[in-house]
């Protein structure tokens, strides 16, 4: 989400490469594309200014540190600052007596429904016994819509129409949720408007008829400048205990994220990464200000390949991948063992340094593409892969027969394995440069 | 050009009074100032700065802040502007040549079948908008149907036969997980031989404009159209949550590529929210809004009229 940023960001620090200690011009050039970028990224003019004042007062006359140069140094800086903003990670509470009650609350169409029946999926999957209450009777379907996802997941939906109050929905279900034993209850309040007094009212009266223990904003991660006042005004009514920001798999720089946290101080507990039940990951605050950096997700990255990867083979083809020694069989393996972990594009952009990268070498790989992929390197003989400079024409018109591709798909991947190839090395061959930006490369499934 | 209907007198009055209404609070706030800005007394550096931080916190953008605000200063330093009213002048004369004056619509355009295809990210505000522009048009004597090809969406084609019912036009549907090609086939169908409708509007999943497998399914809807009717889809419009930042453009950018949006709704306007990404995707896309959401009611859809925006912004 944050990749725009990043590249801004790493831009910029590419630019400053004089050592010795931090000047104010030098803090003032990177200052400026900070700002932009921040503001490009829909972080609140006020927040941003507050921001880059607080940086510009750490960077300007600090010593660059004898391994950093001062582009590191700046971005040390910037990242320890943005860690700060975005806070120590949360967990949900879910401590004292059942049913803990957790609600929802947002704008329209932040995705609440959604969010409601992938969070319920994540704490069964946790031990607990979800009950999820459609609370929201203005929308139209949208009872219907919390049902069938109760149906799809096999979670119990406490409902009772549109024609009673919400707030007696909610203490209904919290009294069912006692006798019936369920350990959480899941409030999917309607959408409204932060100024609409009314529907604010209401919730009011549910909060204190049901009692949540957590109560959380659902976010769009796209929203723009307004980000400031809903999270203001929901926190002040309310007293939210954390935010949810949905609809993250988009490309959104997502700079609602630091205006909300900026404004609230309440952590942000989950992201939203996708249509399917079960695309709701923790918020790694870390991690993520590593990202909007341009660092990339290395650390996810790496979890998550420790589920589903063979460590020691990844860590033989990194070393040959950084070597250049990568040939198109370490490809293919790399490929089947990545689509275990989740879909590529997704996997690009959290290798460090290839949200830059991958727009130029895969624009948009999609799992059918690596399908294809597979399917072409796997139509060639031992020493094509190999050796994938033996190909010539003849070769290429065999692999496209056997694949069922075209000739032209073949040039494609090979030219893109090159460009891989060639990028992977320079990587390596600049390692102990880069090393202070590269810091922890362990696993890293690509290189 | 003969139009199917002009909008009478009282009719675009109410329109301009709620925009104006649901602008109220944007007045109130923020892009309020713009206005204030131009009350002091002389130009300064700081009427500048003001203006431009004014315009980002409306979500405008910084490039087309930049650009806007540099090019009111060329003008007031030009023609020689001296006093805050006159560059107020200037600007509201700026922001309107971005938002231009844009085509009349296809869809007033008199033909046996008119076929719009809606689309969007997911919770911009589709499905609602299509029942007000059902009621806008049925008002207006049409014979509409709606398609209800979000068949991904739990309970979506439900949510649009409740609208259909309480608009009171035809929903042709096949239920959740039907494919939507076909889905818009049948409708199309439906409406030629059987229905005798005149303008089909067809509802699609939300989807993010980064999704490429998505964004591929949407291209093969608009293809079942553009089989079946001469030229259609007639109208591609986006809806775009006003609240959206900057990340609008994006989604402007990536829609127009994929099915050639023609147009753009703009919904949620009765928030705080200011809607100031109108004028980069306006800019950069040369992609007219059309209509604006203005509060919850099945009524609350107005046509987009540029200078009773921009006006707004300033009282």
């Amino acid at each position: 989400m944050f990749e725009s940023l990043s590249e801004k960001l790493q831009r910029v620090f590419d630019g400053l490469s004089s050592r010795g200690r931090l000047s104010e011009a030098d803090v003032d050039a990177a200052m400026r594309e900070v700002r932009l970028a921040l503001l490009e990224a829909d972080v609140n003019y006020k927040v941003v200014k507050e921001f880059i004042a607080r940086v510009k007062e750490r960077a300007i006359g600090a010593e660059v540190m004898k391994s950093l140069t001062p582009a590191q140094q700046v971005i040390k800086i910037v990242n320890e600052e943005l860690i700060a903003v975005l806070g120590e990670p949360a967990k949900l509470n879910l401590s004292g007596p059942t049913p803990h009650v957790v609600m929802l609350v947002g704008l329209q169409g932040s995705g609440k429904t959604t969010t409601a029946a992938k969070l319920a999926l994540t704490l069964r999957k946790a031990g607990q016994r979800p009950l999820l209450v459609a609370a929201d009777t203005y929308r139209p379907a949208a009872i219907h819509q919390l049902e069938t996802l109760g149906k799809q997941l096999d979670i119990p939906v406490h409902s009772e129409g549109d024609r009673l109050p919400p707030p007696r929905i909610c203490a209904n279900a919290v009294a069912r949720a006692k006798e019936a034993a369920y350990t959480v209850v899941i409030l999917d309040t309607a959408g409204r408007l932060q100024i609409n007094e009314t529907l604010m009212a209401e919730l009011d009266q549910i909060k204190a008829l049901a009692k949540p223990q957590e109560i959380l904003l659902v976010a769009d991660s796209m929203t723009g400048q307004q980000a400031v006042n809903v999270a203001k005004t929901f926190h002040e009514r309310l007293g939210l205990t954390g935010l949810i920001l949905t609809k993250v798999d988009g490309d959104a720089r997502g700079g609602a994220a630091i205006s909300m946290r900026e404004v609230t101080g309440v952590p942000i507990k989950y992201l939203g990464v996708g249509e399917k039940t079960d695309a709701l990951e923790v918020f790694h605050p870390d991690r993520m200000a590593s990202r909007i950096l341009g660092m990339g997700d290395v650390l996810t990255l790496i979890e998550r390949a420790q589920e589903s990867m063979d460590q020691e083979k990844s860590m033989s083809a990194a070393k040959r991948l950084m070597k250049g020694e990568f040939d198109l069989e370490d490809f293919l393996q790399q490929m089947q063992q990545m689509r275990k972990i989740g879909p590529f594009s997704q996997l690009l952009d959290m290798i460090p340094g290839f949200n830059r990268m991958s727009k130029d070498i895969a624009p948009d790989v999609t799992d059918q593409q690596m399908r294809r992929i597979e399917a072409i390197i796997s139509s060639m003989t031992r020493e094509e892969r190999r050796h994938p400079e033996v190909i010539n024409g003849n070769r290429k018109r065999r692999i496209a027969r056997g694949s069922g591709t075209e000739v032209q798909d073949i040039n494609e991947l090979l030219s893109q394995f090159k460009q891989i190839k060639r990028m992977m090395k320079q990587f390596g061959d600049s390692g102990g440069k880069r090393k202070g930006k590269f810091p922890s490369f362990p696993g890293f499934p690509m290189g | 050009m003969l139009k199917l209907f002009r909008r009478s007198q009282e009719e675009q009055r109410a329109d301009e009074q709620r925009i104006h209404e649901s602008l109220e609070k944007t007045r109130g706030g923020l892009m309020g100032r713009l206005g204030a800005i131009f009350q002091a007394n002389e130009i300064t550096e700081a009427t500048w700065e003001e203006l431009e931080e004014t315009l980002i916190m409306g979500d405008v953008g910084i490039e087309t802040t930049e650009a806007l605000v540099s090019r009111v200063r060329t003008r007031v330093a030009k023609e020689n502007v001296k006093r805050p009213d006159q560059a107020q002048v200037v600007l509201k004369q700026e922001m309107l040549a971005v938002l231009g004056g844009a085509e009349p619509m296809e869809i007033d355009e008199p033909r046996l079948l008119t076929v719009i295809l809606i689309v969007g990210v997911n919770g911009s505000g589709k499905t609602t908008s299509i029942a007000k522009l059902a009621r806008l048009y049925k008002q207006h004597g049409r014979k509409v149907v709606l398609a209800a090809a979000d068949t991904f969406r739990a309970a979506a084609v439900h949510q649009l036969e409740i609208w259909g019912e309480r608009v009171g036009v035809e929903v042709i549907s096949q239920g959740q997980g039907a494919d939507p090609g076909a889905v818009v086939y049948d409708a199309i169908r439906a409406c030629q031989e059987s229905r005798n409708a005149d303008l089909l509007i067809i509802d699609t999943a939300g989807r993010l404009h980064t999704k490429f497998n998505l964004m591929k399914e949407l291209e093969k809807v608009r293809n079942v159209a553009a089989r079946q009717v001469h030229k259609a889809p007639h109208e591609t419009f986006l809806v775009l949550d006003a609240t959206t930042g900057q990340n609008a453009l994006s989604q402007a950018r990536h829609f127009k590529e994929a099915v050639a949006i023609s147009g753009v709704i703009l919904t949620k306007l009765d928030g705080t929210a200011k809607g100031g990404m109108v004028f980069a995707i306006a800019q950069e896309l040369g992609l007219p809004v059309r209509f604006v959401g203005t509060g919850e009611r099945m009524e609350d859809l107005a046509p987009f009229d540029a200078r009773v925006f921009v006006d707004s912004l300033f009282q």
